[in-house]
């Protein structure tokens, strides 16, 4: 019979504001082997947790039961204090007495009598618990990145600066991600590839670093320290150790309208290309929907002309295994598609486009050399409107677009209109907000700028409908700070598109079973106190992964997911969960049904010998359990039909106890 | 009415115990009457001559045995296994219950078995012998005499049976069948369109029946667990009479959740209940689900093979989905 003492929290007022804390612990006092209980005001305070160790020692006790907040919270600190008064730290079970119980009561008579019911299975379970030993294991020293955005770059390089090896997997030809297609960047207005490339340059040249361009994650096997991760490169029929990127092969391949998704589909490439002048690795790449080679059999002008023979038009798709200790997702955002939008035009005009396109128009190495033209007849455009929440903030069209703020646009917008508005004072720019959201570091300054020294029009107001009349775009729009309806004859409209989780996101987290809201952000561990750490073990989250984010707020959250595995793989050893799955051999069929769902490839299979009760030898398969590589998820038990498998510390039948207690 | 003559299997039967290819037979033997035909162990051949059966009446399902005959044997045992019992035989061997090199396996076609108790239906109680020719002639104590045609007596299962392949031999006696379009969910659709009430009320019409004398479990294939849950004091459920309406239909529930992605249909459970429950309702319904949410699964098709319950991809169905009806 256990020795159990419990432990009643107030947490201030949280908890005794609705659960009566007193009757709680003369309550639970009355169940079977509780010989002490009491309450305190705060269980988690150092005086708190003197009373717990005091109790151990006084009452001998041998489990502890404490009713107080999430074991999310506290559940380590009271297993540490249990240690510390010579316990085992798994004999500690924590009842979730406030955001389970006093949080979503308001009447203290329901409060009190759940949290009597939480108390009582805690204790109910304690009765069953065994002390439990964690083992240890290994951690592989290398981390993989996953996006080779401004996020992934800067995640990778603080890594590899550390002194660890870092693999990137990017799924494009290059990395750079957006950044590279940004023209300027707010609010200093330096150029987007200027900052970008020389960190790309690190990358490359960095002794820890690898890249796998053209790449992606195929699967994800194992656990924090040891992830088994195998990589398919795709083919892009270059060998890459071999092409020089001198781009012969891109001025003589005959396909020459392909479009250049790099521009946004704005002007062609060939078949074979290299997306931008600083592409890291400068390899060329064929794109096999395009070449007349890969679909006919007939050209192989790239072949003739490519000096370094760098050309294999037989390359076949790769698929390389290597080990993690670390993972870090850092996969980006996409603007939503505008198909949806029919009321702006889009796919009517080529004079309406999305403000990616815009960034391509201003950019020098964009479509028309940065001069600012019309995309339908190459004119310069006299009037433009700009129109932000484009899909962001949609609470009444959530199916068309996103209920969240997508954060970036209004800043970017304010540049764009400050920007043309200083390289063409001509342009009449008109803005069209919802509110102007400018919460950062000169920031606001920026906004006013544009505002006050560049007389650009802000207009409070959505616009309803945009149609195009002859060479013109007639803006409908209402302004609400001035109470009337506008109609603005423009020549180009730019809209601020909503972002989102690029859309590789949901398959990647089922891979790597992080969670997701339900926009396909990946959710942090805490919003607050872990914000770069997924709930996952050893994957970490990065830049716009996680939710819209800016240039610098990508770029500090990447260091702090940096800072998070180098302080992982700075360990030689993690203390493993003791709460791993053992089989009991006498009731295990041997049939494989745990074998084929462990995640983990925990599960081998021995044949044993057993002595039968007539004397005779029998040998039968058994399933035995890895602990150093189980993780206790406990979906051997759930499928295992003889119940042989059992998870230590939530054993069937401590659940069951659990389940008997609230129903009694 | 079965086309493969009972003479064929004795003769082979013996012979192979004659040459000492086999140590034992599994076969049929005849029970108490005529029609309880039981699963037999044969080591004699003179046994063999004179009381293997193989008549409209040998439904009972072999693959199991073979998971504690094999055990034991020194040598291989002869099975003869009906199309049906070959998916059975297959699941088994994917749960690794059975060392496939101690098993011969003859698959021998089968036309379907007959329900004793339609039988009865035409001929009433007090049968007192029945003969297996081209139609089944039944006596009875009082003198009667019936000539039944043995398509309007087939049992349930066999009247929608899912396929006259073999899926696993090592000899086939007669011609290789084909897998059927059958009706077999038809019943199950029946009860999908109830309304709740309605299907509760059927069911525990039905499973109030349930004396609890284990025989589904004892029979069915896909239950060899080394300790059964019903029979383990620590699982809380453990083989006792339901205290209430509740508890009895439990049993049968927890039963089908266990089997489930495991049972092949063969049908055995109902074959054997004593109540006449219809058990088999309750894992085709499952059949059915996975069917319908994982694409069409047969257990037992192949060895190996990965049952969607125990597999997971990303194309699978989201329980979400289910509940608000997407899952068409």
């Amino acid at each position: 019979m256990q020795r159990i003492g419990v432990f009643v929290c107030w947490c201030g007022s949280n908890i005794a504001g609705t659960v009566d804390v007193e009757a709680v612990s003369e309550a639970l006092k009355r169940e079977p082997g509780v010989v002490f209980s009491t309450n305190y005001q705060y269980m988690c305070s150092q005086a708190g947790q003197d009373i717990i160790k005091d109790a151990i020692k006084e009452h001998r006790l041998t489990g502890i039961v404490v009713c107080s907040c999430s074991p999310r919270m506290h559940e380590a600190t009271f297993r540490k204090t249990a240690a510390a008064a010579g316990l085992n730290p798994y004999m500690v079970e924590i009842a979730n007495i406030r955001e389970q119980c006093s949080w979503v009561h308001k009447e203290m008579p329901i409060g009190t009598e759940k949290a009597i019911i939480l108390g009582k299975a805690a204790v109910a379970k304690v009765n069953l618990n065994t002390p439990l030993t964690p083992g240890e294991s290994p951690v592989t020293k290398r981390a993989l990145v996953i996006g080779g955005g401004i996020a992934g770059i800067q995640t990778a390089l603080d890594i590899a600066d550390a002194g660890f090896e870092v693999d990137i997997v990017e799924k494009k030809p290059t990395i750079g991600g957006k950044m590279a297609q940004l023209d300027k960047t707010f609010p200093t207005l330096d150029c987007a590839a200027c900052i970008l490339t020389p960190k790309m340059v690190d990358v490359a040249q960095h002794e820890k670093i690898r890249i796998f361009s053209y790449s992606e994650v195929s699967e994800v096997k194992g656990f924090v320290g040891n992830f088994d991760v195998t990589i398919k490169k795709n083919a892009r029929y270059v060998k890459e150790d071999l092409c020089t990127g001198c781009g012969l092969c891109t001025e003589k391949c005959p396909m020459k309208k392909c479009a250049n998704e790099f521009n946004l589909g704005m002007d062609t490439r060939r078949a074979i290309y290299i997306p931008f002048a600083q592409a890291v690795p400068k390899v060329a790449t064929i794109d096999p929907d395009n070449c007349n080679m890969l679909k006919n059999g007939k050209c192989g002008v790239c072949a003739k002309v490519c000096t370094a023979g760098a050309i294999d038009y037989t390359q076949k798709d790769e698929y390389i295994e290597e080990k993690y200790g670390a993972i870090v997702v850092a996969t980006g955002f996409n603007p939503i598609s505008m198909d949806k939008f029919d009321e702006f035009a889009y796919n009517q005009s080529k004079d309406v486009i999305t403000s990616l396109e815009f960034e391509r128009l201003t950019n020098a190495a964009g479509p028309t050399a940065g001069k600012l033209l019309r995309p339908s007849d190459g004119k310069h455009p006299e009037t433009i409107v700009f129109v932000q929440c484009v899909g962001s903030r949609c609470d009444a069209c959530a199916e068309k677009g996103k209920e969240y703020c997508s954060k970036i646009c209004c800043m970017y917008t304010a540049k764009h209109a400050m920007l043309t508005r200083d390289k063409y004072p001509d342009t009449d720019v008109y803005v069209f907000y919802i509110d102007v959201r400018t919460p950062g570091k000169n920031f606001d300054e920026f906004y006013r700028r544009a505002v006050e020294e560049y007389g650009v029009h802000y207009i409070k107001g959505m616009v309803g409908k945009v149609s195009p009349e002859g060479d013109k775009l007639i803006v409908q729009a209402s302004d609400l700070l001035a109470d009337k309806q506008l109609k603005i004859e423009a020549d180009l409209v730019v809209l601020a598109a909503a972002i989102e989780p690029d859309k590789s996101a949901r398959s990647l987290a089922t891979m790597l079973t992080a969670s997701m809201d339900t926009n396909d952000f990946f959710t942090e561990a805490h919003p607050k106190l872990r914000p770069v750490e997924s709930p996952t073990a050893g994957v970490f989250l990065s830049g716009a992964c996680q939710g819209p984010k800016d240039i610098p707020e990508t770029v500090s959250q990447a260091g702090a997911a940096a800072a998070k595995v180098i302080g992982l793989l700075a360990k030689d050893k993690l203390v493993g969960n003791p709460c791993v799955a053992h089989s009991n051999e006498m009731m295990c069929n041997g049939c494989s049904s745990c074998e084929r769902v462990c995640p983990y490839g925990a599960i081998t299979y021995e044949a044993k010998e057993f002595r039968m009760p007539d004397r005779t030898t029998l040998v039968r398969r058994i399933a035995v359990v890895n602990p150093a590589v189980c993780q206790g998820c406990g979906c051997c038990t759930v499928v295992c039909p003889s119940g042989a498998m059992d998870l230590k510390g939530f054993a069937n039948e401590q659940i069951m106890a659990e389940v008997d207690a609230i129903c009694k | 009415m079965q086309k493969i003559s009972r003479d064929i299997l004795v003769e082979k039967a013996i012979s192979m115990l004659e040459n000492g290819d086999v140590c034992s037979v599994l076969g049929w033997r005849k029970g108490e009457f005529d029609y309880d035909i039981t699963p037999a162990v044969f080591t004699d051949k003179d046994d063999i001559k004179n009381n293997f059966v193989w008549n409209d009446f040998c439904g009972a399902n072999f693959s199991k045995y073979l998971v504690q005959k094999t055990r034991k044997a020194e040598g291989k045992i002869l099975v003869f296994l009906k199309p049906c019992d070959t998916y059975s035989f297959n699941q088994l061997l994917t749960e690794h219950r059975f060392d496939r090199e101690k098993v011969y396996a003859i698959g021998i076609p089968c036309e379907g078995m007959v329900d004793i108790n339609k039988i009865k239906e035409i001929t009433g109680d007090g049968i007192s012998s029945i003969d297996c020719g081209d139609k089944i002639t039944v006596n009875t104590i009082y003198g009667d005499k019936f000539d039944i045609d043995a398509t309007n007596v087939l049992s349930e299962r066999c009247i929608n049976c899912k396929s006259k392949k073999h899926v696993a031999y090592d000899e086939l006696i007669g011609d290789e069948g084909e897998v059927l379009e059958s009706n077999r969910f038809d019943e199950v659709t029946k009860l999908e369109q109830m309304t709740p009430d309605e299907r509760f009320a059927f069911w525990q019409n039905e499973l109030s029946k349930c004396i609890r004398c284990n025989a589904c479990r004892d029979i069915c294939p896909a239950c060899t667990c080394e300790k059964c849950v019903f029979d383990n004091p620590k699982s809380g459920v453990e083989n006792k009479a339901a205290a209430n309406s509740f508890e009895e239909k439990m049993f049968h529930i927890i039963r089908a959740f266990h089997v489930a992605g495991r049972c092949t249909d063969c049908g055995e459970c109902s074959r054997v209940c004593p109540q006449h429950i219809p058990l088999h309702l309750l894992n085709r319904k499952f059949i059915k689900d996975i069917d319908g949410f994982y694409g069409e699964y047969q257990a037992g098709d192949e060895v190996g093979s990965r049952a969607p319950l125990v597999n997971y991809t990303t194309e699978d169905i989201e329980a979400a989905d289910i509940f608000e009806g997407r899952d068409n």
